[in-house]
């Protein structure tokens, strides 16, 4: 009810509510084990793919270096388990193509420990020195997005930035990955925003938490206490209402301050920098070792699994092992038809299960049949013009009108006149049409024509 | 592997809302009206929502059998268009006027423009804009509200045979010893006599010797029901009430003697009909918020104004039918700024650089009117 938010003052006036459905929340962080053979795609991030720096048939340790690359919007690769390298070269990826990557096979009986880290001592390290650390790390945002977080965080010489914005939202149905992290790995999380907050010289931390998670929001002011004054600076922990899609940058940062990022423009562009929790908190744990990312918390949920919960999963883990492990049953009766990486908003339905963890990958959702929320099932018709979807669009786009002038293959006009280029593909849109029509659908073909004629 | 996972593209949910749903909904909302209205004229006006129904069902159904129109039949949408058209009828409309007010509601009003979603004016008033033009007689003739006998007897036009005359319902009155003029809507007595019914009678339709239509208070909880529920946009009915109150109060302060109070305007005659059920037809309004605002607006000051100054003494459909004709341009200038649009406009308009460096809170704060939230230093 779009009244009400006038009234109780919602953070962004638009955007939707899907059914939380969080059943995980309140379960511990489990680690998987060791699945016998990992897979590291080279490309799992946005940005070049480093290369390959290991041969086939070289012993590798858990995190030591195996690809790298020296471009800026690059990041190493590190082994994620002890063992012999298998082979080098194609296997399938997410989204249906073919990646180039690295299989390593694990020593029976390895220990599996970290053993490449170097301990160190950041304390008196410079901003450059740590974002060159992070660089080492390999870390790239563990939200989804995979954007290599040295770059993000690394602030041009012209710009200033006074606020670390951190992102504990997770507005996303299902996932509870950040969630768990807040609550578990607080003083991680502290700790990974004080170096962020070193390398890009912002006197003030803010973490955004929408308000299911108080549970975290409580933890974390503990944290903070305990971390007492910082040289850094100050860190807050604020909530802000739950709302799909507050994790947008844009969102969170309206949420917080009210304030309208241009659109076109960075977080940059106001003197902050957005990272997400489970990032930072990864980061707070791996900079004093010195070690790599070679693992990453995965939310295993939906209703095809039979324990369901986050899991600590090694980079590289076949989807089947982490799927068997989780008990998916339904899996190979047959009966499982959907299998998402990322949440049901935004994620990858994937066709095949031979597809590795890699860093992007917030969560694992396997629906049955019978609770899939099948679109297609659903009649679809005309656009009534309801006006949901213009309600429900937090860029503020009129998708009706970019639907129609869609269905019309108007591309020009929709770029041109109706802002299609801000469309962030939320799929807000698509979510309450009640005509059933694939709007985000239509828009991302759209763009991908515009982007072929524009080159 | 030889599971046959299914592969498509975000988003993998969907609200619960669809077309069937909302449509169904408006069907329920409209229920008590109906009963209602069954109640105050009797088995007459039971024929006539029960023909005009079926008329627009079976149109609709031949219409998108033969694959001239999209949609279906089961999204519900034929019989709001075929219930609102009887409740703007009179009840003693003949039977098979109503049948053919039905046809031309979904055959010129939406199976013409391709059917659900493509059409451009409200059915349900296209229709009756028919048969206003067709048989101006048969439907200026309102009987009075709780006649006795009215569930056991028709009203005599209402069975008139196809293409003649219907009876004379004057008449038929007199023999009933009741007052002929009693027949005419409070409107057309205002126009035509200046007599301006009482609140209470318009309010409640609860008076007898009054030929008021459907009870507008029942019509606006029902409507309201609808708007809480979000299957129907509360800005439209709310800018056509407050457009038209206010234009009727700014002529009636202006001179009292000549014109009526803004009440009257308001409860008298369809507007609150029109307004809540009429204007909102999602197909005829714009898509923006703003747009429906604007839209409404136009359509009650369309409608007090043709109430004054044509020889009509009802307005509104005429308003809503001008308000649909306009609805596309009125959504083209309305259209929606995009997120961050604004800012960067006034930036543009400042000579900002896009990235100028270092923005203060204070002054990226400037560009928005409010600040939701300044941190306080969490409690140790
Ligand atoms: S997908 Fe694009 S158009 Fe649709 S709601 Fe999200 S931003 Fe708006
Ligand atoms: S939500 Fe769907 S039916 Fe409603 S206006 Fe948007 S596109 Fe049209």
């Amino acid at each position: 009810m779009k009244l009400l938010s006038y009234f109780r003052g919602e953070a962004f006036q638009r955007g939707v509510h899907p059914p939380s459905c969080k059943l995980t929340a309140d379960r511990k962080i489990r680690r998987l084990p060791f699945p016998p053979k990992v897979t590291v795609p080279l490309s799992q991030h946005i940005g070049k793919a480093p290369r390959p720096i290991v041969r086939v048939g070289q012993e590798v340790v858990r995190g030591q270096p195996i690809a790298r690359s020296d471009e800026w919007l690059s990041v190493p690769h590190h082994a994620p388990l002890s063992g012999v390298v298998e082979f080098i070269g194609l296997r399938p990826g997410m989204r249906g193509t073919w990646i180039e990557s690295i299989v390593i096979r694990a020593h029976p009986g390895a220990t599996q420990e970290d053993l490449w880290g170097r301990p160190r001592d950041l304390s008196q390290a410079t901003g450059q020195d740590i974002l060159q650390a992070i660089w080492d790390t390999g870390m790239v945002g563990l939200g989804g997005a995979a954007f290599p977080t040295h770059a993000k965080l690394s602030v041009p010489k012209q710009a200033k930035v006074h606020t670390l914005v951190v992102n504990g939202c997770e507005c996303e149905p299902y996932l509870t990955c950040d969630h768990r992290v807040m609550v578990e790995q607080s003083d991680d999380l502290i700790a990974g925003i004080r170096y962020a907050m070193r390398a890009t010289g912002a006197e003030r931390a803010i973490i955004g938490i929408e308000d299911n998670k108080p549970d975290a929001r409580s933890v974390l002011r503990d944290a903070i206490a305990r971390a007492g004054t910082l040289p850094e600076g100050e860190i807050f922990a604020e909530l802000v209402p739950t709302k799909y899609p507050q994790g947008a940058e844009k969102m969170l940062i309206m949420a917080l301050f009210g304030t309208e990022m241009p659109a076109g423009g960075l977080p940059i562009a106001l003197g902050m920098v957005v990272s997400n929790v489970g990032t930072l908190a990864a980061l707070g744990k791996l900079l004093p070792a010195g070690q790599g990312l070679t693992e990453r918390v995965v939310t295993v949920t939906g209703s095809g699994v039979a324990r369901p919960g986050d899991y600590r999963v090694i980079l590289g883990t076949p989807l089947k092992f982490v799927l068997d492990y989780a008990g998916v049953p339904a899996v190979h009766a047959l009966d499982a038809r959907q299998v998402i990486l990322g949440g049901p908003m935004m994620g990858q339905a994937i066709g095949s299960l031979d597809v590795p963890i890699t860093k992007g990958v917030s969560g694992v959702l396997v629906f049955r049949r019978e609770d899939m929320q099948v679109r297609e099932t659903r009649q679809t018709y005309p656009c009534i013009k309801c006006g949901e979807c213009v309600e429900s669009c937090p860029m503020g786009l009129n998708p009706s009108t970019l639907g129609m002038l869609a269905a019309k293959r108007e591309y020009e006009l929709m770029g041109e006149r109706y802002f299609l280029g801000d469309c962030f593909e939320c799929g807000c849109c698509t979510y309450v049409c009640p005509s059933n029509i694939p709007l985000v659908q239509q828009f991302r073909v759209a763009k991908q024509i515009l982007r072929e004629k524009a080159a | 592997m030889t599971a046959p996972i299914e592969i498509r593209s975000a988003p993998h949910v969907q609200g619960a809302k669809t077309v069937e749903t909302i449509m169904r909904h408006v069907v329920y909302s409209l229920l008590p009206i109906c009963a209602f209205y069954v109640f105050q004229y009797g088995i007459s006006a039971l024929a006539s929502l029960v023909v005009v129904t079926a008329a627009c069902l079976l149109t609709e159904r031949f219409f998108v059998r033969t694959g001239t129109q999209a949609g279906r039949l089961s999204d519900y949408s034929a019989v709001i268009t075929g219930l609102l058209l009887a409740l703007t009828l009179p009840p003693g409309f003949p039977l098979w006027m109503g049948a053919v007010a039905g046809l031309v509601a979904i055959a010129l009003g939406k199976a013409l423009f391709g059917g659900i979603g493509f059409n451009v004016f409200n059915p349900a008033l296209v229709g009756r804009a028919f048969v206003q033009a067709a048989f101006p007689t048969a439907i200026a003739t309102y009987t009075p509200s709780f006649l006795t006998g009215r569930f056991t007897e028709f009203i005599p036009s209402s069975l008139a045979w196809p293409l003649m005359i219907p009876a004379d319902a004057a008449a038929w009155l007199k023999v009933k010893n009741l007052d002929a003029l009693a027949g005419a809507t409070p409107l057309a007595k205002w126009k035509f006599d200046g007599v301006v019914a009482n609140a209470v009678d318009l309010l409640t339709s609860l008076s007898g010797h009054m030929a008021v239509g459907p009870a507008p208070l029942l019509i606006l909880l029902c409507g309201a029901y609808l708007a809480l529920r979000r299957f129907m946009d509360w800005r439209i009915p709310l800018a056509i009430i407050g457009s038209a109150a206010l234009t009727a109060w700014l002529l009636f302060a202006f001179d009292p003697a000549r014109y009526p109070n803004p009440f009257f305007m308001l409860f008298s005659g369809g507007l609150i009909l029109g307004a809540v059920y009429m204007a909102t037809d999602m197909a005829t309004s714009p898509v923006t918020p703003k747009g429906m605002w604007v839209y409404g607006a136009l359509i009650g000051l369309l409608t007090v104004v043709i109430r004054y100054y044509s020889g009509l003494p009802e307005g509104v459909m005429y308003a809503i039918l001008i308000a649909n004709a306009a609805s596309p341009l009125i959504e083209k200038i309305t259209q929606p700024v995009p997120f961050g649009r604004s800012v960067l406009n006034r930036r543009k308009r400042a000579t900002y650089p896009l990235n100028p460096g270092y923005i203060s809170r204070e002054e990226a704060g400037a560009v928005t009117p409010k600040k939701r939230f300044l941190p306080k230093k969490p409690k140790k």
